[in-house]
Order: C-alpha cells, then sequence, then structure tokens
C-alpha cells in the first residue's frame, strides 16, 4: 500500500497550471521592471538590446531577454547585481571552489523564508512531518546545503540535527541515540554512512526511514544502494546558490524526476549552442530565472547543467514541472566531493607553482567516495637526484592545489611526453564515475 | 677528485625500471654503481656507469629526466668498521651527508661507497688529508 502523500503547501504544490502561468507572469513582469530600475547591470543589457521593462509582460515574452552567465556573476562581484538596499540584506552564501573571484548571494529575510520553504516541500515530500528527526550531515557556513535544509527542517516542525559533516562517528552515535528518521547529505557521504553502520553492526538501531541527497551527481545503482543498506527511500534533490540554494527542485513518491518549483522559478531548457529555447522533451541546458528573490534575483540564468523537463501528470498529484538528474555539463566544470572543479583553476596553479600547463585529471569514485588525481609531467627544472626536494616540491604543489579548491587533490608526477594527446591538444578530464547516464 | 652520477625520473609504475634497464642494455651501457630512491609516487634510479656522456645523450633522446650529479667513489677496505671510520671523519669535518650506497667490484677485499655531500670540495680535503683513497672518473671505467 502506497504511503499518503505528503506535502508542505498542497495549494501551491498541486495548482492548478493555469495558475502556475499566472502567478509566473505576473511575478516575471514585477520582477524585470525591479531589476531595471534597481541594477545597472539588467538596464545596460536591456537598453543595449532596445528592450523595455513593458516589454516583458508574461513568460511568453521571457525569450526576448539577453542570458546571465556565471562570468557575469564573477564580474559583478560582490554587489554588482544587487537588487535591494544592502540594508535589508541579512546573510550571503557563496559557491564552493574558486577562491579568486567567488560568486556571493545576497538573501534579505524574505528571501530566507522562500527559500526554506522549498527546503520544507522537499521535506515533506520525502514523508518529513513535525514527528521527523531530520539529521542533517551537509556542510553548514558559505555553502548552502546545511542552512537551506536546517531552515525547511524547522519549517516543517521536525526535531532538527544541526550535525554539518564529518565526524562519522559521532553522526552514528547520534543518529542511534536521537532516532533520526531522514537524513540530508551528499549521497556519496550517504553511501559512506551505510557502510559504516553496517561495519559497526548497527543497522538495527537506525530508525531512518528516507533521505534527501544532492549537491553531486549520483547514478541510480547508487540510489539502489543506499536504499538497500540503509532500508530507506533516497530522494534527490537539486539547486544552486545562485538561484537560492537546494530545494530549486526535489523528488517526490515516485522518484522519477525532481519538481521545480515554479512559483519561484521559472526553467528553461535551451540549446547551449543558440540559445534557442527547446520544446519539452528535449535535452538541453537548464536556465533558471527567479521571480520572487528580492536581494538577487537572476534572469535566465544559464546553470551549465544539461536536462530534459517534463510536464507529464505525476502520480503524487504535484503539478509543476519536472526536470531529470543533470545529465552533463556544457562547460568543463567537474563536481568533486560535492566542490566545483574547473580545470582552468588547476591549470593556473600548475603554471604558478613551476610546472608545464600540460595535465590530465583524472577523477574517480572508490567506495562511493570521490577521488581526484592530477597527472603532471616532469620536468628538468623540478627534478632532482635528491628524492626529498622533489617530494617537497610536490607537496608544495599539493597544498597549493588545496588552497585553491579546498579539497585535496592527488598529484602523479609522470615522464615527460607520455601525456595522451588527440589532435595536438591534450585530453584534460578522464571522469571515470559515469555519473551522467541517459 | 669526484665521479659522475646519472640520475633518472622513474614513474613508479610495474616495468617501468625493467623499461629503463632494457634501454640502457640495447645502448651497450655498462652500469658500475646502481642505487634508487623510492617514494610512494616515484623513483629516483642513481647510477655510475662507463659512459656517462653516451648515457645521457640516449636517456634525453627517449624523453627521460636526468640529471648528472658529481659524486665521491670512496674505497675502503671491505671489512666492519670501515665505514664508520670514514662517517666519522665526515661528521666531525661538519659535512652533510644526503644519501650514500655502497657498490663492490671484481677487486678483491675491497669496497666502495658513493657519497653524495653537500660540499664535495671540503669532504674531499678531509678525507684525502686522512689517508682515504677516492677514485676518479678515469679509475671508474677500470674497475
Amino acid at each position: 500500500m502506497m504511503d499518503m502523500e505528503h506535502y508542505y503547501q498542497p495549494e501551491i504544490e498541486c495548482a492548478s497550471r493555469e495558475q502556475i502561468r499566472a502567478w509566473q507572469d505576473e511575478r516575471l513582469a514585477k520582477t524585470v521592471k525591479r531589476v531595471y530600475e534597481n541594477v545597472e547591470f539588467y538596464k545596460k543589457r536591456m537598453d543595449k538590446q532596445g528592450i523595455k521593462p513593458e516589454d516583458i509582460q508574461s513568460t511568453a515574452d521571457l525569450h526576448k531577454l539577453p542570458f546571465v552567465t556565471k562570468d557575469d556573476l564573477r564580474d559583478a562581484y560582490p554587489y554588482g547585481l544587487l537588487a535591494a538596499p544592502l540594508s535589508d540584506c541579512v546573510r550571503i552564501q557563496s559557491t564552493s571552489g574558486t577562491t579568486g573571484r567567488r560568486v556571493v548571494a545576497f538573501y534579505t529575510q524574505h528571501d530566507i523564508d522562500l527559500w526554506e520553504e522549498c527546503c520544507a516541500r522537499a521535506i515533506a515530500a520525502a514523508g518529513g512531518t513535525k514527528d521527523d528527526v531530520v539529521h542533517v550531515c551537509y556542510g553548514y557556513g558559505l555553502f548552502t546545503g546545511g542552512p537551506g535544509l536546517n531552515g525547511g527542517s524547522h519549517k516543517v516542525g521536525s526535531l532538527t540535527l544541526p550535525m554539518s559533516s564529518g565526524n562519522t562517528e559521532r553522526q552514528i552515535q547520534f543518529m542511534c541515540d536521537l532516532g533520526s528518521t531522514i537524513l540530508c547529505c551528499t549521497p556519496s557521504y550517504a553511501a559512506y554512512l551505510a557502510e559504516s553502520i553496517h561495519e559497526r553492526g548497527l543497522q538495527d538501531k537506525i530508525k531512518l526511514k528516507a533521505g534527501i541527497f544532492g549537491a553531486e551527481a549520483w547514478t541510480e545503482e547508487m540510489r539502489q544502494d543506499i536504499e538497500r543498506m540503509l532500508g530507506i527511500k533516497a530522494y534527490d534533490i537539486y539547486g544552486l546558490t545562485e538561484i537560492s540554494g537546494p530545494g530549486v527542485s526535489f523528488e517526490c513518491s515516485e522518484q522519477t524526476g525532481m519538481h521545480i518549483n515554479e512559483d519561484h522559478f521559472i526553467a528553461e531548457v535551451i540549446n547551449p549552442e543558440t540559445g534557442e529555447v527547446l520544446p519539452d522533451g528535449e535535452k538541453g541546458e537548464l536556465v533558471f530565472t527567479s521571480i520572487t528573490k528580492e536581494a538577487f534575483p537572476l534572469i535566465r540564468y544559464r546553470t551549465r547543467d544539461i536536462c530534459i523537463l517534463s510536464h507529464k501528470k505525476c502520480s503524487c498529484g504535484r503539478t509543476h514541472v519536472k526536470m531529470t538528474k543533470p545529465l552533463g555539463r556544457s562547460d568543463d566544470m567537474l563536481i568533486v566531493k560535492g566542490v566545483n572543479v574547473f580545470p582552468s583553476q588547476i591549470e593556473t596553479v600548475l603554471l604558478n607553482q613551476g610546472y608545464p600547463a600540460n595535465y590530465q585529471i583524472i577523477v574517480d569514485r572508490q567506495h562511493n567516495s570521490d577521488t581526484i588525481e592530477v597527472q603532471v609531467e616532469m620536468t628538468q627544472e623540478m627534478f632532482s637526484d635528491n628524492a626529498g626536494v622533489v617530494t617537497e616540491r610536490e607537496k608544495k604543489l599539493v597544498d597549493a592545489l588545496k588552497a585553491m579548491l579546498g579539497i585535496y587533490v592527488k598529484v602523479n608526477l609522470v615522464n615527460p611526453k607520455t601525456i595522451a594527446r588527440s589532435e595536438g591538444k591534450a585530453v584534460r578530464i578522464i571522469d571515470k564515475r559515469n555519473l551522467y547516464q541517459g | 677528485m669526484t665521479v659522475k652520477q646519472i640520475s633518472v625520473f622513474v614513474e613508479n609504475k610495474a616495468g617501468k625500471l625493467a623499461e629503463l634497464t632494457e634501454y640502457l642494455h640495447q645502448h651497450e651501457i655498462d652500469m658500475r654503481a646502481l642505487s634508487i630512491a623510492e617514494t610512494q609516487d616515484f623513483g629516483i634510479v642513481r647510477m655510475i656507469v662507463n659512459d656517462t656522456y653516451k648515457t645521457s645523450c640516449i636517456l634525453k633522446e627517449a624523453g627521460y629526466v636526468a640529471s648528472i650529479t658529481p659524486v665521491l667513489a670512496v674505497e675502503m677496505p671491505d671489512e666492519p668498521g670501515s665505514l664508520f671510520k670514514i662517517l666519522k671523519m665526515l661528521g666531525d669535518g661538519g659535512i652533510n651527508l644526503e644519501y650514500m650506497y655502497a657498490f663492490l667490484t671484481r677487486k678483491e677485499a675491497t669496497a666502495y661507497m658513493v657519497l653524495r655531500v653537500e660540499d664535495n670540495e671540503k669532504a674531499i680535503d678531509i678525507l684525502s688529508k686522512k689517508g682515504i683513497h677516492m677514485i676518479s672518473q678515469e679509475g671508474i671505467a677500470g674497475l
């Protein structure tokens, strides 16, 4: 027998398509007018293309507006895209990765409330109620994972365990002692926890019934593994700091894609080459427009995530459009241990440390945990007959990579000219994880 | 009086060392002394060969990263305590030793140590004053 479907805001989540469309039309027009009046960046862009706020009356006009890219966000750092007075803002969050030019997103209290409601919908969809114990081991801090699910859990009224990441021993102890029922973390950490619980023979002591796992790509096989080992249902959740954080979309009981919270975000799928909007069911790059944000609304933000949208009726009763898991990227960004890694960052470090820019990045997943290795060609200058000297240089490189990316990168020194080149251009990335299927 | 040591970078992968030695064999390079420093990720093969110039050329040709370092090849009686005596002389003279390795030849009752020190001139001065014999590059070829 199917469990009864839980909703946090059924009147919104199950609203008619006409109602959703009406919300979007009204909020889009309002948002465009507001950013045109308050943000120099948007005014310039729209003026350049001869678009006036009045030209955007409904979602049908959305395609007229120019895209916003991550580079735009970096160029606008820190305040360039702020659409509300700084005095109205109460929080910033920031994306993982780059230390040089980060992307910071601003939130008013209202923005946080709406974001947390989105996360509350995800928790409710996973069966969460005020009687649940929600165990959050996403990182807290600048990363949106912890704060988002934490806030969502408060909204639902669940008992919230703000565990943050790491310290597996303590995670398991609290899970057993306090009877955690819903686990929120990255899928790879969930798999690691599952293994650790089995190693300790504690599977009968845990009361988990569901998990909400996001911030990195995972496969259907991994879902089944986690579900079997922990005896839970594992739900996917999607989001990005630029648009708010986790909860932009989330899975329901059907587990066949994630409902996008369309009352807050308009989703489009485009051809990444031409920018042309693609019809339902076609694979392309996901673009979001946030229509309820006060501090940091983004118009047609290119996520670089490749996916497919579907308006097919869902058995859960929700009417909001569904997106597939990301099926790839339209740029060369890698997500390793939940951290965004661009090959160009690695290249910068290598050059700064005196190594040639000829390298190969090998990403793998062992025991459900990501590993990243950089193969670097040895040079005459970096070589010494003293192994200690070479090791010391290698360690300096590892430290510099850690400082740039925030994660440990294994360095492997190889003989010159051994890194495979195709058509004279080095093959930079080998991702052995096969995360993107379908 | 120093001899030339060739150091070669070798990846820590199965067969890599065999590959190098096979290559040297093909070019009829004769090794007089050999030692390997290994770390988790790579190895450094250090050797003293009959023809340093040729070896260095063919290694370069094959794309190996290699360097030449002047080291001391010290002769000592093959009996207990010989090494200690030499190390004590160097230690007393304030000479820092980076690494060393031993090798034997057909010459009976004599052992040889390759010493890599920070200051070759000073070490040579100390050892020769104490009557320690060191082999020259030409001497190596004759062993």
